[in-house]
């Protein structure tokens, strides 16, 4: 299960929707082994494609750096598609190299009809497992309606 | 002669669960087959068909050596080399 703070999820779908057509990425950045995503990190995209999406490689040098400073790892890595559906697709699922990470999925392929879909994984070895996400107001209040523990949050 | 060489978590099993190993060796190559010889597994982690793996990143200090000159990129005493494995996909299969 991924608990995440309202705040950090409207965050990560703002940049979705900012760099839609492309695929935005990010990572949201918790105490090592805390499993709490507390400090969000938008990343560029090194590749600006619709269908791609690559953290620059200096970028993700200094950020790794700092969460290492401040004793952080990546608690959640996230990123978009733009016109398909936020499930990992192969090229996602061969290139998730940090195990202990929670791998968010937004979709912005409704994003003229509606909000856009976040969905919660682990990738650990090839092997792909859907988790609930629950969502936490900043008061520590668990919002969570009937739908939200289906598949994610199907509308945020 | 000692290089740092910082291991990211998906490549500690190669080294007994440790974040950073010491090297030595003259080039990036060197230093990739001095740590092989203590750390079997280890370069086939890095390293495809005489090259730089496309999705590893390898850091000279504070520049990707890629930018450098890949595994021929020399290496000096007190250096330090980072491992990260890019982040990377998308929704193309």
């Amino acid at each position: 299960m991924l608990e995440i703070r309202r705040d950090v999820v409207d965050a990560i779908i703002a940049h979705a929707r900012r760099d839609h057509p492309d695929e935005a990425c990010g990572v949201v950045a918790g105490p090592v082994g805390s499993d709490r995503p507390e400090r969000l990190v938008p990343m560029a995209n090194a590749e600006r494609s619709p269908t791609f999406y690559r953290f620059d490689s200096l970028e993700q040098l200094k950020v790794w750096r700092e969460m290492d400073d401040r004793d952080e790892e990546p608690v959640v890595i996230y990123h978009s598609h733009t016109a398909t559906e936020a499930y990992p697709s192969r090229t996602d699922v061969s290139y998730a190299s940090e195990p202990n990470a929670h791998y968010v999925l937004v979709s912005t392929r409704s994003i003229d009809d509606g909000a856009p879909e976040v969905r919660s994984y682990r990738i650990v070895d090839g092997e792909v497992t859907e988790e609930e996400v629950r969502v936490v107001t900043d008061a520590g209040d668990m919002t969570r309606g009937p739908k939200d523990t289906e598949r994610g949050i199907a509308a945020v | 002669m000692s290089i740092e060489v910082r291991i990211p978590t998906i490549m500690r099993q190669y080294t007994g669960g440790e974040k950073a190993v010491d090297g030595a060796g003259d080039t990036i190559a060197a230093v990739i087959d001095d740590l092989e010889s203590r750390h079997p597994g280890l370069r086939e982690r890095l390293v495809d068909n005489g090259g730089l793996r496309r999705f590893v990143n390898v850091y000279l200090n504070d520049e990707d050596v890629r930018f450098l000159d890949g595994l021929k990129t020399p290496v000096a005493d007190g250096d330090s080399v980072t491992v990260l494995p890019a982040v990377a996909g998308g929704s193309a299969r």
